[in-house]
C-alpha cells in the first residue's frame, strides 16, 4: 500500500503575527516557520501505518516555495520515503491546491491519502474535501481514529455532538485531527539519512493547474482590540461585579 | 437568483446553528434586493426538521430531500445533491460546524468554485469578512465565482426569527455511492446548554490538573446553566473529550459571560472566545496571556476559589 501525505508551511503556532501596516497581509519577514500542526498528525499516521506493515511506501507533498523543501525533509525525517514540491510563488488557494495534489494522484496512485484538517494561518479546512470530492473518493475528515481492514479504512471523527464513524472505500482521503496521535521528534541519524532522500520537483503548470483563482483578499486589518479589564481582589468583588457592573449573572 | 441555505439537523430537530446562517443569507439577500431564501433538508424521515424550518422568518421555501441515502447526511451524498441543486442559486450557505466543514468544500469543488469559510461579517454579496490565523486577522474577500459556497462563523450572526410558514417542495433526487458508510455515531449526552449557543460558558484548562477536577466547574455550571469547555491543551492531556474544546480549530464561542479556569490564554484558545461579552479569568499566575483579555481577572489558587466561587452565587 502507498500512503500520499501533504504537508505545508506555516508560521510556527507559537509566534503571535501582526497584519502589515499596508493592510495586504501579514507581517511574516523572519517569522519562524515551521511544520503545520495538522500536517505533523498526518505523517506521524503515515508513518505508524508503515510501521505496523500495513504500508510499504509514504511520499510526501508541499507546494510553495523553493524553501518548503525544509517542511519536506522534515517529513523524510520523521519516515517518509521520498518527497515532491510543487514550486508556487505566493498564497495558493485550496481549490488550487487540491487539483494539484488530484494530479499528483493520477501520477502516483496512492491508496490511503493523508493531510492535516486546517492549516493554522488560513484556516479554511477545505482541501481534504476538495480533493475527495475531485477524485471521486470518500472522506473520513477531522479524524481522531484510522484503522486499515481489507481494502477499506474505518474512520472515527470528531464532530460538535461527540464522534462519528465511517467506513471509507480504499482510496480514500483522511484528514487528521488532534488526538488521532501524538507526533514524534525526528532523531539526528533519521535528520542527516532524510538529506539523502529524494525530493522530485515539478510545477503546477507540469500538473496541468492555474493557479488562479476567483477568490480575491481585497485586504487584511487587525481585529478589535478588547478594552484592559481589571484585577479583583476576591471572590466576592468578582461576582459583585458580575452582578452590578456586568449584569450577566 | 435565490439563496441556499442547507439545515443542519439529526432528523429529529433542526439544529439551532442553521438559524444563524439564516441570517447571514438573509444580510445578502439585503444587499441583493428581490432575493428569496430556501432552505435544503436533506435527510431521512424528517417531518420535524422540515417544519421547523419552514417556520423560519425570511425562509421562502423549503426543499425536502427525503430518502434513505440521505439519513447520515453523509458528504459523499449530500454534495452531488447540492450540486444539482446549486444552479438556480447565487449563494449557498450553512454554519461553520463540523458537519458545515465537512460537506461545503466537497460541494464546492464539484461545482469548480472557491469556497469562502467562517464568514464573520457581509459587506456586500460579493465580500465577507472571514477570521485568519486564529482571529489574528480579519480577511476581507471577494468572490467573482456564479455560485458563492459559503460557510458562517455562527457566533458573528443572531440567530434568524420565527414566524413564517413557508410551502414544502419535494426533491426526488437519490444519490447511491459506495464511497462511504456510516458505521455508528457516539453522542454526548448533557442537561446541559449546548457549548456554541450558551449564554454562559465555564472553561477549564491546564491547571485542572485532571479530568475529576472538572466537577468543581460542573457545580459552578449548575448554578449559572452554563455549558463546560476546555483549552486545547486539557484536551491534549486527556482530561476532557475533544467536542469540548473552545479554540481555533475547535468550537468558537461568544457567549454573554465567558469564565477561563486555570487556562493560560495561547493565541489558540483566545481565538475561540474572544469575541464573548464578558470574559472572566481566574488563574494562579498574574503574569498569564488571558488577563490581557479578561474584563474581570482573579488571581488566585482555582482549587481554593472555584468552591468559594460556588458558595457566592
Amino acid at each position: 500500500m502507498k500512503i500520499l501525505v501533504a504537508v505545508k508551511r506555516v508560521v510556527d503556532a507559537n509566534v503571535k503575527v501582526r497584519v502589515k501596516s499596508d493592510g495586504t497581509g501579514m507581517e511574516l519577514a523572519n517569522a519562524k516557520m515551521a511544520m503545520n500542526p495538522f500536517c505533523e498528525i498526518a505523517v506521524e499516521q503515515a508513518v505508524r501505518m508503515k510501521e505496523q506493515g500495513q504500508a510499504e511506501e509514504i511520499v510526501a507533498v508541499s507546494i510553495g516555495p523553493q524553501v518548503c523543501q525544509e517542511q519536506l525533509r522534515t517529513a523524510l525525517a520523521l519516515g517518509c520515503d521520498r518527497g515532491v514540491l510543487v514550486t508556487a510563488d505566493g498564497d495558493v488557494a485550496p481549490l488550487q491546491v487540491a487539483r494539484i495534489l488530484k494530479a499528483l494522484l493520477d501520477r502516483e496512485s496512492p491508496d490511503l491519502i493523508i493531510l492535516g484538517k486546517q492549516s493554522i494561518d488560513s484556516d479554511n479546512n477545505q482541501v481534504g474535501q476538495m480533493l475527495a470530492a475531485l477524485a471521486g473518493m470518500g472522506q473520513g475528515t477531522f479524524a481522531c481514529k484510522a484503522e486499515l481492514d481489507d481494502g477499506r479504512i474505518t474512520v472515527t471523527r470528531e464532530i460538535d455532538g461527540g464522534e462519528q464513524t465511517v467506513s471509507l472505500k480504499l482510496p480514500a482521503v483522511v484528514t487528521t485531527d488532534l488526538r488521532l496521535n501524538e507526533p514524534r521528534y525526528a532523531s539526528l541519524p533519521n535528520i542527516m539519512k532524510a538529506k539523502r532522500k529524494p525530493i522530485d520537483q515539478l510545477t503546477p503548470a507540469d500538473l496541468g493547474v492555474d493557479t488562479a483563482s476567483n477568490l480575491k483578499t481585497l485586504r487584511v486589518s487587525p481585529p478589535a482590540e478588547r478594552e484592559a479589564g481589571i484585577i479583583v481582589e476576591t471572590v466576592q468583588d468578582l461576582v459583585d461585579k458580575l452582578k452590578t457592573d456586568a449584569r450577566v449573572i | 437568483m435565490s439563496i441556499l441555505v442547507i439545515a443542519e439537523h439529526d432528523n429529529a430537530s433542526l439544529k439551532a446553528a442553521s438559524l444563524n446562517a439564516v441570517a447571514a443569507a438573509a444580510e445578502i439577500a439585503g444587499h441583493l434586493g428581490q432575493t428569496e431564501i430556501h432552505m435544503l433538508v436533506a435527510g431521512h424521515r424528517c417531518a420535524a426538521v422540515v417544519e421547523a424550518a419552514a417556520a423560519i422568518a425570511g425562509v421562502a421555501k423549503v426543499i425536502l430531500a427525503d430518502a434513505a441515502c440521505f439519513e447520515h447526511q453523509l458528504p459523499e451524498s449530500l454534495a452531488p445533491l447540492a450540486r444539482d441543486l446549486a444552479g438556480s442559486y447565487s449563494h449557498v450557505l450553512a454554519p461553520a460546524t463540523t458537519t458545515g466543514k465537512n460537506l461545503m468544500p466537497r460541494i464546492a469543488a464539484l461545482l469548480d468554485v472557491a469556497q469562502i469559510s467562517d464568514i464573520s461579517a457581509v459587506e456586500s454579496a460579493d465580500t465577507f469578512v472571514r477570521p485568519i490565523y486564529a482571529g489574528n486577522a480579519l480577511a476581507t474577500v471577494q468572490s467573482s465565482d456564479p455560485v458563492k459556497i459559503i460557510t458562517v462563523r455562527i457566533t458573528a450572526f443572531d440567530a434568524q426569527g420565527s414566524g413564517g410558514a413557508a410551502p414544502v417542495e419535494n426533491c426526488d433526487i437519490v444519490v447511491e455511492q459506495d464511497q462511504s458508510a456510516f458505521v455508528d455515531e457516539n453522542l454526548s449526552v448533557s442537561e446541559r446548554p449546548e457549548l456554541t449557543s450558551a449564554k454562559v460558558v465555564i472553561s477549564g484548562g491546564r491547571g485542572m490538573q485532571n479530568g475529576e477536577n472538572f466537577v468543581l466547574l460542573e457545580k459552578i455550571a449548575d448554578k449559572l446553566n452554563a455549558a463546560i469547555g476546555a483549552s486545547r491543551a486539557a484536551v491534549d492531556a486527556g482530561f476532557v473529550p475533544n467536542d469540548m474544546q473552545v479554540g481555533q480549530t475547535g468550537k468558537i464561542v461568544a457567549p454573554e459571560l465567558y469564565i477561563a479556569v486555570g487556562i493560560s490564554g495561547a493565541i489558540q484558545h483566545l481565538a475561540g472566545m474572544k469575541d464573548s461579552k464578558v470574559i472572566v479569568a481566574i488563574n494562579k499566575d498574574a503574569e498569564a496571556p488571558i488577563f490581557q483579555v479578561a474584563d474581570y481577572g482573579l488571581v488566585a489558587d482555582l482549587f481554593k476559589a472555584l468552591p468559594e466561587l460556588e458558595q457566592a452565587l
